[in-house]
């Protein structure tokens, strides 16, 4: 058989049926779902008087609207609650497994999904969710799907799908210290754009996405939506079978062995070719913060907010424009320059125990600083959370000044109580910059959750090397 | 799903790169746990003045004037022009629900956001990429003082202005075969169960730890 990219072997190993127009049938080894883009599909299911095709290839939690704060008194918002109570409800009339919101094991599905071992290699994983591409990490087909293909999957297991371009990202050598998968991936968006990778499948490869662990591979793969690629993923190595060994949902005994045997195969060949490869030197990466409201607008922190006037295409100069004057900032200012309101530090691409362990190693005898008016730290998962505190690190936060939180999306995209009110500035470690994201009139910048904690205790921008000496 | 048939629709042009599914329908209104109703909503943050929630009555909310929907030349308005990667961002379907409730039909775009596109078409909108000095000149033509209005023929893979112009597009076979029916997808997926079930049998064999439940089942 001829040369087949790791995109090749999980789509082949996929299709149930193809059209002669490349239409094809693909089976869907996982589905997660969560309280949001899932009740309309449940109630599509329900008026055409069907059923879940393979119940038990779902996985349900809620995660987007649930408070952060104390939860022995419910979900205070009316809309927010029925959602979640929806969600209960279809679970249990469907016979789907569901982390409730009193389950340690609750939190966002893409923090639950590889902690349960419910992601694991050579998998294809759905969820009405397009940040869904985190679990293609585990060298997984994984993409985030619309409600109409929730209810799909959900009555047949397929998508009706066609194959994507393959593109692979290269991160040639090392990365420098201080540089995290965040940067990392951020610095790709910088590089391709957020249209960059639209209609491709992103290989990630090379020395410093290897290097990562599982957890920094989450993180960049999270992001290849941001970079306009539905899937994102990484070729299986020891890592990635470390990770999933012994955790509930994974293969023990001769199935374990089977297993590994078929994921060791789970990498491009040799000599593959790409529709597209993109190569970025390692060492040329630095930490990373987004200036504007697309992820695309992105510099080194040593860098300044670049100048529209010295941008040659129109539309695009209006675009900085339009993001300059949402974001209130001035072209040309030094980035360190740039003050703070409040620092969030969690969501689905940075709220796993790494990144919590990076953020409390920067804070750890530390204070927040006068201007700064809040700092939420909030875990991916009950899970992340209980290690966390065995670890000691909600201490480091909450002698600090931060706010130690329940599990949830939070203020990633504010659907929850968590919120920017308008005009603040906000050190993030999510996904999105984009207008009214975390609050309307808010203002977005993406970091790396080292960087979020540096933000967070100086009061502005800093270079988190500054902070922290290897 | 409502069929699509040939039609012609203002076109209302929105000038931006980049428009993101937050940005179609804020995340406050995501916490509906039906399709429909989506459309008052549509470009909320752009298109009032003050902040939205829902159950507001948005009939009695301060209306941004300078946002392009609520020119009056484009009351009415069917066909969305925007700049590239429209709709990019989140999965919501709730964005193309919010664009076919408040009578979008079709959006042309130099380019999408890949979920939104494939969203599009599980709602009756057809979305048409076309190049980028096409969509420049159709800007041009939109923002006179009369709105430009043209036919959208699915069959023949054509518009036609009123000027007499004629684009011709490219659309999926399948999908241009599925929408002037309103076909279910799931109904056509089901026509190909012992296919499914035979995928199964064989992927069973092979990788059963994939059909493995958290219980060990």
């Amino acid at each position: 058989m001829s040369a087949r990219t790791l995109y090749d072997k999980l789509w082949d190993s996929h299709v149930v049926r193809e059209d002669e127009d490349g239409t094809c049938l693909l089976y869907i080894d996982r589905q997660l779902v969560h309280e949001v883009t899932s009740p309309q599909a449940f109630e599509g299911l329900r008026l055409a008087g069907r059923r879940p095709w393979r119940a038990d290839a779902n996985l349900a939690t809620p995660d987007h609207n649930v408070p952060t704060t104390d939860r022995s008194k419910g979900i205070a918002d009316p809309i927010s609650r029925i959602q979640v109570e929806t969600l209960d409800h279809n679970c249990e009339e469907f016979g789907i497994t569901e982390f409730r919101m009193d389950d340690i094991r609750q939190g966002i599905v893409h923090v639950v999904g590889p902690e349960e071992g419910a992601t694991l290699p050579g998998m294809t994983v759905v969820c009405g969710d397009s940040h869904t591409s985190t679990h293609g990490a585990f060298g997984a087909l994984a993409h985030g799907i619309g409600t109409s293909e929730v209810e799909h999957v959900l009555a047949t297991q397929c998508l009706i799908q066609k194959k994507s371009r393959a593109m692979q990202v290269v991160i040639d050598g090392p990365v420098g210290p201080g540089v995290t998968a965040k940067d990392i991936v951020l610095a790709i968006i910088g590089e391709i754009g957020t249209a960059g990778g639209t209609g491709y499948a992103i290989e990630f490869a090379g020395q410093g996405i290897m290097g990562l662990s599982m957890e920094g591979r989450m993180t960049v793969c999270n992001m290849a939506i941001e970079a306009g690629a539905r899937a994102g993923f990484v070729a299986v190595d020891d890592k990635t079978i470390d990770y999933v060994r012994g955790r509930p949902y994974a293969p023990s005994g001769d199935d374990w062995d089977k297993a590994v045997a078929a994921w060791r195969d789970l990498h491009s060949d040799p000599g593959t070719v790409f529709d597209k490869t993109v190569v970025i030197k390692g060492e040329c990466i630095k930490p990373q913060v987004t200036w504007g409201t697309s992820p695309e607008m992105v510099v080194p922190v040593d860098a300044r907010v670049p100048n529209p006037d010295r941008e040659a295409d129109a539309v695009k100069a209006d675009g900085m424009r339009r993001a300059l004057a949402y974001m209130g900032l001035e072209a040309d200012t030094p980035i360190t320059d740039i003050p703070v309101d409040k620092v969030f530090i969690g969501s689905c691409t940075n709220s796993r125990i790494e990144d919590l362990r990076a953020a409390a190693e920067v804070v750890r005898g530390r204070r927040v600083a006068d201007n700064v008016k809040q700092v939420l730290v909030v875990p991916g998962s009950g899970l992340v959370k209980q290690q966390a505190e065995e670890e000691g690190l909600d201490r480091i936060f909450i002698q600090a000044g931060f706010e130690w939180r329940e599990p949830g999306c939070s203020m990633c995209l504010a659907m929850n109580a968590d919120r920017l009110e308008p005009g603040e500035r906000c050190a993030s470690t999510s996904n999105r910059n984009f207008e009214g994201r975390q609050g309307q009139g808010g203002r977005t910048h993406l970091v790396s959750p080292a960087m979020a904690a540096a933000a967070a205790v100086t009061g502005h921008f800093v270079d988190v090397n500054e902070l922290v000496t290897g | 799903m409502k069929k699509f048939e040939k039609f012609t629709g203002v076109v209302c042009p929105l000038d931006r790169a980049n428009v993101d599914t937050d940005a179609i329908i804020p995340k406050q209104f995501l916490k509906s746990i039906k399709r429909t109703g989506f459309g008052p909503n549509l470009f909320d943050e752009w298109r009032y003045l003050d902040h939205g929630e829902p159950g507001m009555d948005n009939s009695t909310r301060p209306i941004n004037p300078d946002f392009v929907l609520n020119d009056p030349r484009y009351a009415g308005a069917s066909i969305l022009l925007a700049r590239e990667n429209f709709g990019c961002g989140s999965s919501r379907e709730h964005a193309p629900w919010a664009l076919a409730d408040y009578g979008f039909r079709v959006i042309i775009a130099p380019s999408f956001a890949d979920i939104f596109f494939n969203n599009c078409f599980k709602n009756g909108i057809l979305p048409i990429v076309l190049d980028g000095d096409v969509v420049d000149r159709l800007f041009q033509k939109s923002t006179r003082e009369e709105a430009l209005r043209i036919e959208v023929d699915l069959e023949a893979q054509r518009l036609r202005l009123a000027d007499g112009e004629e684009i011709g597009f490219d659309v999926d076979p399948f999908r241009k075969h599925c929408l002037p029916e309103g076909l279910d997808d799931i109904g056509l997926t089901l026509q190909h169960v012992d296919e499914i079930k035979a995928y199964e049998e064989r992927r069973r064999a092979e990788a059963p730890w994939l059909f493995k439940t958290a219980s060990g089942g």
